[in-house]
């Protein structure tokens, strides 16, 4: 086992929050396994557990064509049952350790988070290692399962949420993966086997996709033995990442008739990647337009006109394609005119730019809040495995706010008028909205 | 497994042993309670005011959650959002919420800006300001906020068809946001009325979590909040009480926006009282045991994988409240199955969970699952904070939060099985049947 520690001391005190009183600094190591596995580790010995953050990069965008919907269920399915335990039995002895283990499909990657007490690591660990690896898929585990994500695709049938979400995905990624729900269908959900339960699995958590943290109350070689034994007989490598799509998101107004006394309008055209150079300005820029209460967006359709209850728009790089997103619901009487008012800002952020003053404010905001993310074991192993997802460096917690304050005022105005384009916004709609049409 | 329903379930989270905790009262009346935590240098401050949705003045329902949104506006000495720019400006978050019995105000910040903090918590708990405009465009946004969270979710309507069915006379029928006709009639009067009896120091508890220390944070309340002038005459919160309910309730709504049909019963159920917990506790664990974990709950073995008739079963027991509590269940039957036959399975499951009493080892868990939650809430001083306040806000003392774990470590199978006996009584319920619309096509199937 090899591993190295660089303590980010001095100035890090008052931006990476996490510091035991007896010490002025915190401690990112880096741990390298014998089995070749990385992982981030943050040291926190003043409560007895551990929070531990498994990603693995793919995810639901890795289902195969005829067979969407399989790597959600199978990350569904996972906690029921492994090895001699069924779905009860292996849910006891989770709770007789009273550990908590959470597997979640998304988009560009699954994920396992751990949480588990010193007292009994090993036992917990060598739980979640059987359901990782010793998986049964019983197939009554999977019909039941396979129940219960059927029933969310009835419900986000008749969801004005989810029926934008999924107009818009179609709309802006087509036949791509994003272009459709990580669910499945009703259809390709029934069609599931037992078998594809295994092969997604091996599909979806492979070593050379794994990114790791580790944040509480273990020691760099207690954790490089944990994850070798939890880990080390993973599948090295899995199929094709999907391929880049551009969004085809090129303006206009597509309204789907629902029944319902508030219209959910969503909005969105071409983003940025988040390794582009420009990713920090067209983030404040974000920041601005709609990424806070203080928000553009948020003063002119709800503190202004109270139009909405809130609004908000976010920058979306995925893995395969870039996207930027809004969202707010208004009564149908009124939709028109907040989609109006979205549209004016829009051209206005273009043509008339930022102001010196509310690129200040952006950035003490966003500098101050920095440290604030970093609350708590969880928290932090969340942060560190997405650090390492897009990769960052550890050094980046350091350097992160000197990233913000570097941003120019002719720079962060030059990314607005690159990025943003009104011309694109695409509004998808879902309501009664009154003199609204799909254009 | 997948989680249907974003339904509210009541877990055994307990405030942590080990934080220091101290508590002090101003000479105001104002009570402070310091939460230390020195890991990180960040702190969450919280004001409570004992005043929620259930003490407005009847006709006037929405007031209290109508004059949260108000006290964003300005002050004598700060603007119309002013309060919550300054926040984000110094990296802050903050927010408030309503509740029938407590409405809230919050702010998380790095730990050196407490005092600006309180220098404008305090500010506007005497001094708020607001104009004809800034009312009438805030009523619209509320009015919004109706739209999205209760019009727009039939089980939200739903929710709120049961409450009113489930108190025929406490206020605690009533929608905290307020029934629609009339929010759209409370004006600036109603809620400067609201405010100005209701918010003061010595109705008031703050509540500071995080790294500080108690000297420093009695000094800075003293500054604060010490000048601020009490109401004299505060009546206590004696709000109209249940008649004896003689029959049990029930109502059947449809809704086109519902994919699955459920079926959800609640029924009165005693509250945490000060000094006395104990039945409290034991519904806590009843709730636990029934419907806590898909796998291992009693409802969810017998009717998700015995007999599978259930896609999702859940119970929950809600009892930090100043007045009566409740106790729900809920089950979404397979299709195939109908909500007759679903309510059906469920008093038979009930019935049978009586007979046959509780199982020992899931018992077990529960209470090494109580006993670990002690130690992971130490890592989230603010869900700590926040339940301080709550139980506060209801009328418990520190000393009750105090003991609420050892309330619980104590409970007994057999006072489960009592509290179960006792609160399982149908004349005590309303049951409801939500259901898609019906089309024709399905009638003729």
């Amino acid at each position: 086992m090899t591993y190295f520690t660089s303590l980010i001391a001095g100035v890090a005190i008052a931006v990476a929050g996490f510091i035991a009183p007896a010490f002025a600094q915190i401690e990112v190591q880096e741990v390298t396994t014998d089995g070749g596995i990385t992982a981030w580790l943050v040291e926190e010995h003043s409560i007895p557990f551990t929070a531990l953050e498994l990603r693995f990069k793919g995810g639901t965008s890795l289902d195969r064509p005829d067979k969407r919907g399989e790597i959600n269920l199978m990350m569904a399915t996972l906690e029921e049952g492994a090895a001699d335990l069924d779905a009860q039995g292996f849910a006891k002895a989770r709770d007789s350790l009273a550990a908590s283990f959470n597997f979640d499909a998304y988009t560009d990657s699954v994920t396992i988070s751990a949480r588990f007490l010193t007292e009994n690591r090993d036992a917990a660990i060598n739980l979640l290692r059987l359901a990782i690896m010793d998986t049964r898929f019983d197939q009554d585990a999977v019909d039941r399962v396979r129940g219960q994500v059927q029933s969310i695709i009835e419900s986000d049938a008749t969801s004005p949420n989810a029926i934008a979400t999924s107009t818009l995905n179609a709309l802006a990624f087509g036949d791509h993966p994003y272009g459709s729900s990580d669910n499945g269908t009703g259809e390709s959900v029934a069609a599931l086997t037992r078998e594809d339960m295994f092969t997604a699995r091996d599909r979806a958590m492979v070593k050379d996709r794994l990114y790791v943290a580790a944040v509480g109350d273990i020691t760099a070689p207690e954790l490089s033995a944990l994850l070798d034994g939890l880990l080390g007989d993973l599948p090295q490598t899995g199929p094709d990442m999907a391929p880049r799509v551009e969004p085809a998101l090129k303006g206009g107004v597509t309204v789907v008739p629902f029944d319902t006394p508030q219209s959910v309008v969503l909005f969105g055209q071409s983003g940025i990647t988040r390794d582009d150079p420009d990713f920090i300005a067209a983030y404040i820029a974000n920041e601005i337009l709609g990424g806070s209460r203080e928000s553009r967006l948020m003063q002119e359709v709800r503190e202004k006109r109270g139009l909405t209850y809130g609004i908000g728009s976010y920058l979306v790089p995925y893995d395969q394609s870039e996207v930027i997103l809004g969202q707010f619901s208004s009564s149908n009487s009124v939709t028109g005119q907040a989609i109006d008012v979205v549209k004016d800002e829009w051209q206005k952020l273009v043509d008339q730019g930022i102001s010196q003053e509310e690129l200040d404010a952006a950035k003490t905001y966003l500098t101050g809040a920095y440290a604030l993310r970093f609350d708590g074991n969880a928290p932090i192993a969340n942060i560190l495995a997405g650090m390492q997802m897009i990769g960052l460096d550890r050094d980046y917690i350091l350097h992160r706010n000197e990233l913000v304050d570097a941003v120019t005022l002719d720079g962060i105005n030059r990314v607005v008028r690159e990025l943003y384009n009104p011309e694109d916004l695409t509004f998808v709609v879902v309501g009664q909205p009154e003199d609204l049409k799909s254009d | 497994m997948k989680t249907l329903l974003s339904a509210v379930f009541i877990g055994l989270a307990l405030p942590a042993a080990a934080t220091d905790i101290s508590s002090f009262t101003l000479d105001n009346g104002m009570e402070v309670v310091v939460l230390e935590d020195h890991r990180a240098p960040v702190v969450v401050q919280t004001v409570w005011y004992k005043v929620g949705a259930a003490d407005e003045v009847p006709g006037k329902s929405g007031t209290a959650h109508f004059l949260e949104h108000l006290m964003f506006k300005g002050t004598d000495t700060m603007e119309s959002g002013e309060l919550s720019a300054t926040v984000t400006r110094n990296g802050g978050s903050d927010n408030a919420f309503t509740s029938w019995d407590y409405t809230a105000y919050y702010q998380r910040v790095a730990a050196d800006r407490l005092p600006l903090m309180m220098k404008m918590e305090a500010d506007r708990m005497r001094g708020l300001q607001m104009t004809e405009d800034d009312v009438a465009t805030e009523r619209n946004v509320v009015l919004e906020e109706r739209n999205q969270r209760t019009d727009s979710d039939p089980s939200a309507l739903f929710r709120e068809q049961m409450r009113a069915a489930q108190f025929l006379n406490h206020a605690y029928g009533t929608p905290i946001i307020g029934w629609r006709h009339e929010i759209e009639q409370l004006n600036r009067d109603d809620a400067f009325a609201f405010y100005r009896q209701y918010y003061a120091p010595n109705n008031a508890i703050l509540v500071v979590a995080g790294d500080v220390n108690p000297d420093d944070v009695k000094s800075l309340a003293e500054t604060y909040y010490g000048p601020i002038t009490p109401t004299e005459g505060l009546k206590e919160r004696l709000r109209p009480t249940e008649p004896p309910q003689l029959v049990e309730r029930r109502m059947e709504m449809t809704d086109a926006r519902v994919s699955r049909p459920y079926v959800t019963r609640s029924y009165l159920a005693p509250e945490r009282n000060p000094g006395d917990q104990s039945e409290a506790a034991a519904l806590e664990f009843l709730a636990s045991l029934l419907g806590g974990d898909g796998a291992t709950s009693y409802l969810g073995q017998a009717l998700m994988f015995d007999d599978a008739k259930a896609t999702y079963v859940s119970a929950y027991y809600s009892g930090t409240s100043l007045d009566v509590g409740s106790f729900g269940l809920t089950i979404v039957p397979v299709p195939g199955v109908s909500l007759e036959q679903a309510e059906q399975a469920l008093d038979d499951t009930i019935a049978q969970f009586i007979e046959q009493g509780v199982d020992l080892d899931q018992f077990e868990r529960l209470k090494t699952q109580l006993r670990a939650s002690r130690i992971y809430a130490q890592d989230n001083i603010e869900s700590l904070a926040r339940e301080y306040g709550m139980e506060l806000a209801v009328g418990l003392s520190i000393d009750d939060v105090r003991a609420w774990p050892d309330a619980l470590d104590a409970i007994t199978p057999e006072e489960v099985i009592a509290a179960a006996k006792s609160v399982f009584n149908k004349s005590n319920a309303v049951t409801g049947y939500l259901m898609p619309e019906s089309t024709p096509e399905e009638v003729a199937q």
